[in-house]
């Protein structure tokens, strides 16, 4: 047994040494990274591509311009009135941008936000069913900013045709969403496709449109692109086979798969809104991504960007960058990607030092570790290897190989979910009532894991004007539903009080701490209090 | 002859590129079918290319008049579903 998670531990030096060189600058081998079991040259394209990696997202910044209106296929969960569902929250409509504004616009962010990394196409429709658009903007980008990664979402109808022309420009990552591999099912959430100058529906539509995205994720990886999944969770119609889904697309090659809750209100105009589907409850949800994960890395930091979203995920200035600001401003282009690199190079040096204090940490406690995705709870027991079933969560394949002996999975009931807030850089550094969405650990006395973001309406505005805040608060407490404590640097009396009575703890007290490490402590400290026990009729942990 | 598009229209802008005879114009309100330009897509393509991709039911009319794509055919959604639908969202 032991020798097994040795095995473990030396398979993830090796690695890490292995891949020396562009690692000690461009980091990879994070401990919270749930890509450590891809190649290197994979994780090294993905290292600081915030929609991919989530240590990444805490540092980086992407945005994505609105280029691309039109749309080839019909979606139940979508209002054409609105931005493609399949990548942003519906009933936002985004600025539509020429190519010449987008390119424009990108520009302009890049130099206000240093942090900058990925420029996206996402909508507002589907980027492959406009390609004269999408191409034009990212062929002037890969001349005017080289340094900013470019990556398109589609729904797959388009893809194997475009696949050549994409990969000629500084393209390397592609989102295709795939909800289904099997027809029968497809009928159920595509009525219809535009394909060879004619109108085509039910599984007919559905058969056509699965195989194209199926060979288009097959040119892509056969081309050395990058290949994320986006899957909406449907329930009742595609949750049991998002799993089939999940292997299919794993074996062709794709690195992540991103299972997303459908949202479905009646005020969306949606097939699914208005003929009553609901979406997913967050523990379905995670159960999903749980059983999915087993098969390949997972993403649960996925928030559902806006098309065109600007600025670090959760966070969206697109505001400050309307066409109208952007047309007033000058920017020197040369200083502005100067500028990038050097902030990009600080990033690094932060991310670096941030894993190495980990590490030695642990090397300290002599912790036997398994798999990328756990921290160990130095302060408490022993790591016990556990069981490395399907259901077991970023564990990947040669890991599962090396643990022989099973033990129970989760012991459900002293598990804890805690929210954090944080606004980035891996540390709990946000007021209570700013934060807009809350991160969700899960944490027991062996590990601490990543299990989602839960979005909310921020309570707090500002200064005074908390007008809605009444409102807000009620919307965040139904958000962090079976979280037993949430972190954050400050919090107000007024919320602390609400978030009390609702039998969720507040704390404050870890403000600026790494999130993982905080989390640890305050479960440390609840088992030390012997107060674990007054949690377990609460947390109705079903995954 | 012509067709048309109502004020439905999301101006969506899919029909527009399609359109072999460049009939199809973005507008405000919404997208506008140039009746002198429109040919039906007769001699290009077995079916009128507008109103083959346009998402929304009823946005396009045919040279008679009547939508292409009537409620329900589309989006499989039921009229009485719809202003079931439509009524309890007003009444909140
Ligand atoms: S692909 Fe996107 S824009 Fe097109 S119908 Fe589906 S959700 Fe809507
Ligand atoms: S029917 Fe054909 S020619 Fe007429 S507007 Fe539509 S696409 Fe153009
Ligand atoms: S396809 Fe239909 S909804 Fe879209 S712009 Fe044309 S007429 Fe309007």
């Amino acid at each position: 047994m032991v020798q097994a998670v040795t095995t473990l531990e030396t398979g993830r030096r090796t690695t890490e040494s292995a891949s020396t060189g562009g690692c000690a600058s461009s980091g990879c081998g994070s401990s919270t990274d749930k890509l450590a079991h891809l190649p290197a040259a994979i994780r090294a394209k993905v290292n600081d591509h915030p929609c991919f990696s989530e240590d990444a997202h805490h540092h980086y910044a992407r945005m994505h311009v609105a280029v691309a209106p039109a749309c080839n296929i019909q979606c139940h969960y979508c209002n054409r009135k609105y931005d493609c569902s399949n990548e942003s929250r519906p009933g936002v409509v985004s600025e539509l941008l020429t190519p010449e504004q987008a390119v424009q616009k990108t520009l302009a962010v890049a130099a206000a936000i240093p942090q900058m990394s990925v420029l996206g196409i996402a909508g507002p429709g589907d980027p492959l069913a406009n390609p004269e658009r999408t191409l034009a903007t990212f062929r002037a980008l890969s001349e005017k900013a080289p340094d900013i990664k470019l990556c398109v979402s589609t729904n797959g109808l388009a893809l194997p045709a475009l696949v050549d022309a994409i990969c000629e420009h500084n393209i390397d990552h592609v989102t295709i969403t795939i909800n289904c591999v099997d027809p029968e099912i497809g009928a159920k959430i595509y009525p219809w496709i535009f394909w060879n100058n004619r109108r085509i529906k039910g599984v007919k539509a559905a058969r056509i449109l699965i195989e194209q995205q199926q060979k288009g994720l097959e040119m892509l990886t056969e081309r050395g692109v990058l290949v994320k999944v986006n899957s909406v969770l449907i329930p009742g119609v595609n949750d049991e086979h998002l799993k089939e889904v999940s292997r299919v697309v794993k074996a062709k090659g794709a690195f992540l798969h991103n299972v997303m809750p459908l949202i479905a209100e009646p005020e969306h105009g949606t097939f699914y809104g208005l003929m009553g589907q609901r979406g997913p409850t967050h523990d379905e949800l995670q159960a999903l991504q749980d059983a999915c994960s087993g098969d390949m890395a997972m993403m649960r930091h996925c928030r559902q960007c806006r098309a065109d979203a600007v600025g670090m995920l959760g966070e969206d200035r697109g505001a400050e960058f309307s066409i109208e600001k952007i047309e007033q401003m000058d920017i020197d282009y040369t200083a502005a990607m100067q500028r990038r690199a050097a902030v990009h190079a600080e990033i690094e040096a932060k991310r670096q030092a941030q894993r190495q204090a980990q590490y030695e940490k642990r090397e300290q406690a002599m912790q036997p570790q398994r798999g990328e995705v756990f921290v160990g709870l130095d302060s408490l027991t022993r790591r016990r290897p556990k069981a490395l079933s399907n259901a077991q969560p970023g564990v990947s394949e040669s890991s599962a190989a090396a643990t022989v002996t099973p033990a129970p999975t989760r012991r459900a009931g002293r598990a804890l979910r805690i929210a954090v807030a944080s606004s980035g850089s891996g540390v709990i550094n946000q007021h209570f009532g700013h934060a807009h969405e809350f991160l969700v650990y899960e944490v027991d006395d062996q590990a601490v894991r990543f299990v989602g973001t839960r979005r909310v309406a921020a309570y707090c505005s500002g200064d005074e004007t908390c007008g809605d805040g009444e409102s807000a608060l009620a919307g965040t407490l139904r958000a962090l539903d079976g979280c037993t404590v949430v972190l954050c640097s400050k919090i107000g009396i007024e919320p602390w009080d609400v978030l009390e009575a609702a039998g969720i703890t507040p704390n404050g007290e870890h403000a600026m701490e790494p999130i993982e490490d905080a989390v640890a402590a305050v479960y440390a400290e609840l088992a030390a209090a012997g107060h674990l026990a007054e949690f377990e009729t609460q947390t109705a942990l079903s995954a | 002859m012509a067709y048309q598009i109502t004020d439905g229209c999301v101006n969506c802008w899919a029909c527009e590129p399609l359109c072999p005879s460049q009939a199809i114009q973005a507008a405000k309100p919404h997208f506008i079918i140039d009746p002198s330009q429109c040919s039906e897509c007769a001699g290009d393509f077995a079916e009128p290319q507008c109103a083959s991709i346009c998402p929304v039911e009823g946005a396009i009319l045919d040279a008679g008049g009547k939508p292409v794509n009537p409620p329900g055919s589309l989006t499989g959604i039921p009229t009485e579903r719809r202003a079931a639908a439509q009524a309890e969202i007003r009444a909140r």
